[in-house]
This record gives structure tokens, C-alpha cells and sequence, in this order.
């Protein structure tokens, strides 16, 4: 697998977590998943995404760690590397 | 209970095949408008006018299968109706609701086993228990409205949502409630919705809703949800709500005779007639008007005219009998809610909305059915008119409330 760049990763997390309700322009790094109103089962719905596009398998104790969007944006990358 | 507490009807609410409201529900049905359509050769009730973005963010939209956001609709409505927009009128702990369902969340389940078979088990949505469990339109509509008192659904099919009514006032009389909020919602008029009724040959050939009439064979299947308010009598009015009417009786049998068919002499529905009637305290010659079952099939409305000749004797040659049915077709465990919201308000307006599409009579079903055009409702009692709306339901469950008018 070729590595994705962190913009190609958030640009993809911008766009799913859109899909959930939040405002897009509502969701940089900086903004909390508690803030954007993104539960749990958002943020398992946001996995089975993130795994179709990268391979990335997040479980629970992952996501369960993350705060913000940039804290996942990053997790990812890393993971994908 | 001699001296029970009354039980006041404040504030009710529709999503209908006629279209948004319950006012909408009743003009349209007086009128002899009918909701069912074919959409992609499927003839129901669908709720075309029903735009989920109208009412709902994007969110709420995702996260709420159909029912549930008729459901929701349907209560907003209703609750404004009860004059509760700014806020609830008693402690929300002290305030219930029952939203019923007779099947749940149809089309998540569908879009899931898709999901499954298509990209395998873990690819189905984690919003997808919470969206299709029959008792996700009780918790939206809790949650949206910040109702803290106990809150369920209750499931019998057919008859869901005249059990949720009932139970509702019982809860109101038990003294365990101020107000509850009691409704029923159904989406099933998917491919898998139809092919399941239609499978069993519950649903009518010819397409047409025609309750009481010799060529019914079968019922035309409906969406929607109908939610009522109902307040302990002397707290409404002591907050200066106005009364639309009462839920003044309630009773509910079991046929225990066959999975799907009514017992055809129909006298465990005629006892819940007489149930309901002792338990309004009223006798069958007090009765203005019946709602019936009245879904188009051979058997219900065979068994159901043989139920209101043994409950209601020579009077039910005199009362006049229609089925909301007829112009919406069949919610499931919307209908009863939606039948009672559109009693009490054919007893206000002293309009019986008729059975349409009754063309030719069934020389066994030889009661007065109000055939294709409303007809003054005239009280046969002086005060508030009283009506018996009738639920019945595949297991046999059977459910009549006796609905009062506001006077």
C-alpha cells in the first residue's frame, strides 16, 4: 500500500464526518468530536470508512483516545504510513 | 375505579397518506379525498408530502429510520397543539409517553442484511440497532422533548397504538403520570414490506380500500404516525388548556383463536367493546358514532360487524360506522392512534367522515357504514358526544377506547 498524505487523510475525515451532520467548515483539527456532536457510534461508522479507504483497522481502544479531528487525522496517517 | 380520574385529550398530531396534520387528516378524509397511490407498482399510502428536511437537521435525518421521524413529526405537532413549545407544563419526570409500532425500523433492517451480504458482517452501520428497535421513535421523541417519566412502545401489531392510547390513560388514572404522550408510527412500504403482507394475501388485489364492501379482499397498506396528548382532566384544566375531548374508556381481549384470523364470531372484540363501554360508563345507546377497524379484508370486517352486533345489540343498526381506512389506508400500529385523533375530531366538528370506495353492499354486513359522503354526527346524548374507536390485530389482540368530544 502507498503511503497517503495527512491532507488526503483529512480531507477524507472532513468529508465523512460531514456526512454525519456537523458543517463542514465546522471541522478542523483543532475541533473536539464532542464539540461536533460525533458520538461513539459516529466515530465506529467513521472506522468502517477509514478501513475501506486505507486499510486501517481502529478498534475501540483506539478511538477511544481521540479527541479531536486532528488527533484521528493523525492516528490514521500514522497507521497508513 | 367508580371515581377514576378523567383522562383529556389536549393536543393531537398526524402524518398521514392525506397529507401533514391531523386537521389536514380530517378535512381531507370528510371531504372524501383518498391518500392511496401506486409508486413503483406498489399501490399504498405513502406519505409523499412528508419532506424529512422540512422538520428534521441532517443528523436527525440520519440517525432516525423513517417511523421514527414520523414519530417525531407527528409528537412536535401534537405538543404544540397542547401548547407545550415553551417548555413542559409539568415536571418532566411526571410526564409518559408511549410511542407504539407494529413492526419498527423496516428499512434499516432492509439497508443492513444488504450491507451484510454485499461487504460482510462488520460493515453494517453501528446506527443500526438504535434505529430499527421498536422503541427508537419512544426514545427520539423522549429525548427531543426532555420526557422523563416512564416511556416504551408497546407492540400488538394492528392494534399497537390503540393499546398505547389506552395505557397511557391507565397510567394517567393510576395517578404514575401528570400527561402522556401516546402515538403510533409505521414505515413499511418497502419492496420487503409489501412482498411479507402480500406473501400472507393480506393485502388487496385490486388495489382499492374498501372496507364493508363485497368485493374487499384485502387491506391497502398505509405509513405514518398519530400522537395525542392526553392530560390528567383537572390539571388541563387547571392550566387553562383547551379540552379537545376525553379518552373515557378502554378496553382490550385476546382472541387466542389463530395467528392471523379473527375469531369470526368476533366476541372476544365484542367484549372488548363492552369492556371499554363499562369502563366509560356508558350503555351502547349513548354511542354517536363507531370508527371502525374496517381494513378491507374479508375476515375483519366479517368479524368485526358480528363484534359490534353482539357488544352494541339492535343499537348497531343505528350508529353510524365508517373506516378512516378507506382514504389512508393501513398504518399498522399507526392506525389506532391515527383513528382516534381523527374520532374526536369528527365528534368536534359533528362530521362523519365516510367509508369510501363502498360501492357494492355485502348482504352479511348490513350495518349503516356512512358509504362515500360525510354526514352531520349527531349526538344522541346531550353534552360532550361519545364515540368507540376499534383496533384489532394479526395475534388477536383486540382493543376498543370510547373517545369523548369537548362538548
Amino acid at each position: 500500500m502507498s503511503a497517503v498524505s495527512k491532507e488526503q487523510v483529512q480531507e477524507r475525515v472532513v468529508e465523512a464526518l460531514a456526512s454525519f451532520g456537523p458543517d463542514a467548515d465546522q471541522i478542523t483539527p483543532e475541533a473536539t468530536f464532542e464539540e461536533l456532536d460525533i458520538d461513539s457510534l459516529d466515530l465506529v461508522e467513521l472506522a468502517q470508512i477509514i478501513e475501506d479507504e486505507y486499510g486501517v483497522v481502529l478498534k475501540g481502544d483506539d478511538m477511544k483516545e481521540l479527541k479531536t479531528v486532528g488527533d484521528a487525522v493523525d492516528l490514521i496517517t500514522a497507521r497508513a504510513a | 375505579m367508580s371515581d377514576k380520574p378523567r383522562v383529556a385529550i389536549t393536543g393531537i398530531g398526524a402524518v398521514t397518506p392525506l397529507g401533514l396534520g391531523a386537521l389536514t387528516l380530517h378535512e381531507r378524509w370528510a371531504k372524501g379525498v383518498s391518500g392511496i397511490a401506486e409508486q413503483r407498482g406498489q399501490t399504498g399510502g405513502y406519505c409523499s408530502a412528508f419532506e424529512p428536511t422540512d422538520f428534521l437537521s441532517s443528523k436527525e435525518v440520519r440517525r432516525l429510520d423513517r417511523f421514527s421521524q414520523f414519530a417525531v413529526v407527528g409528537a412536535d405537532e401534537a405538543l404544540s397543539h397542547a401548547g407545550w413549545s415553551d417548555g413542559l407544563p409539568y415536571d418532566s419526570l411526571r410526564i409518559g409517553l408511549i410511542m407504539a409500532t407494529g413492526i419498527g425500523g423496516f428499512n434499516t433492517v432492509e439497508s443492513n442484511l444488504d450491507l451484510m451480504r454485499e461487504k460482510g458482517p462488520s460493515r453494517i452501520s453501528p446506527l443500526g440497532i438504535p434505529m430499527y428497535m421498536p422503541n427508537a421513535a419512544a426514545a427520539a421523541v423522549s429525548m427531543r422533548h426532555g420526557i422523563q417519566g416512564q416511556s416504551f412502545c408497546v407492540a400488538s401489531a394492528c392494534a399497537s397504538s390503540g393499546h398505547a392510547v389506552g395505557l397511557a390513560a391507565r397510567m394517567i388514572q393510576y395517578g404514575d403520570a401528570d400527561a402522556v404522550v401516546a402515538g403510533g408510527t409505521e414505515a413499511t412500504l418497502s419492496d420487503f414490506g409489501f412482498a411479507s403482507f402480500n406473501v400472507m394475501q393480506a393485502l388487496s388485489d385490486i388495489g382499492v380500500s374498501c372496507p364493508f364492501d363485497a368485493r374487499r379482499d384485502g387491506f391497502v397498506m398505509g405509513e405514518g404516525s398519530g400522537v395525542l396528548v392526553l392530560e390528567n382532566y383537572d390539571l388541563a384544566l387547571a392550566r387553562g388548556a383547551t379540552i379537545l375531548g376525553e379518552v373515557a374508556g378502554f378496553g382490550s381481549t385476546s382472541d387466542a383463536h389463530h395467528l392471523t384470523a379473527p375469531e369470526p364470531g368476533g366476541r372476544p372484540a365484542a367484549r372488548a367493546i363492552t369492556l371499554a363501554l363499562a369502563d366509560a360508563g356508558l350503555a351502547p345507546e349513548q354511542i354517536s358514532y363507531v370508527n371502525a377497524h374496517g381494513t378491507s379484508t374479508q375476515l375483519n370486517d366479517a368479524a368485526e360487524t358480528a363484534a359490534l352486533k353482539v357488544a352494541l345489540g339492535d343499537h348497531a343498526y343505528r350508529i353510524p360506522i365508517s373506516s378512516t381506512k378507506s382514504a389512508t389506508g393501513h398504518l399498522l400500529g399507526a392506525a389506532g392512534a391515527i383513528e382516534a385523533v381523527a374520532t374526536v375530531q369528527a365528534l368536534n366538528a359533528r362530521l362523519v367522515p365516510p367509508t369510501l370506495n363502498y360501492e357494492v353492499p355485502d348482504p352479511e354486513l348490513d350495518l349503516d357504514y356512512v358509504p362515500n359522503h360525510a354526514r352531520e354526527l349527531v349526538a344522541v346524548t346531550d353534552g360532550p358526544p361519545a364515540a368507540i374507536s376499534n383496533s384489532f390485530a394479526f395475534g388477536g389482540h383486540n382493543v376498543t377506547l370510547v373517545i369523548k368530544g369537548s362538548g
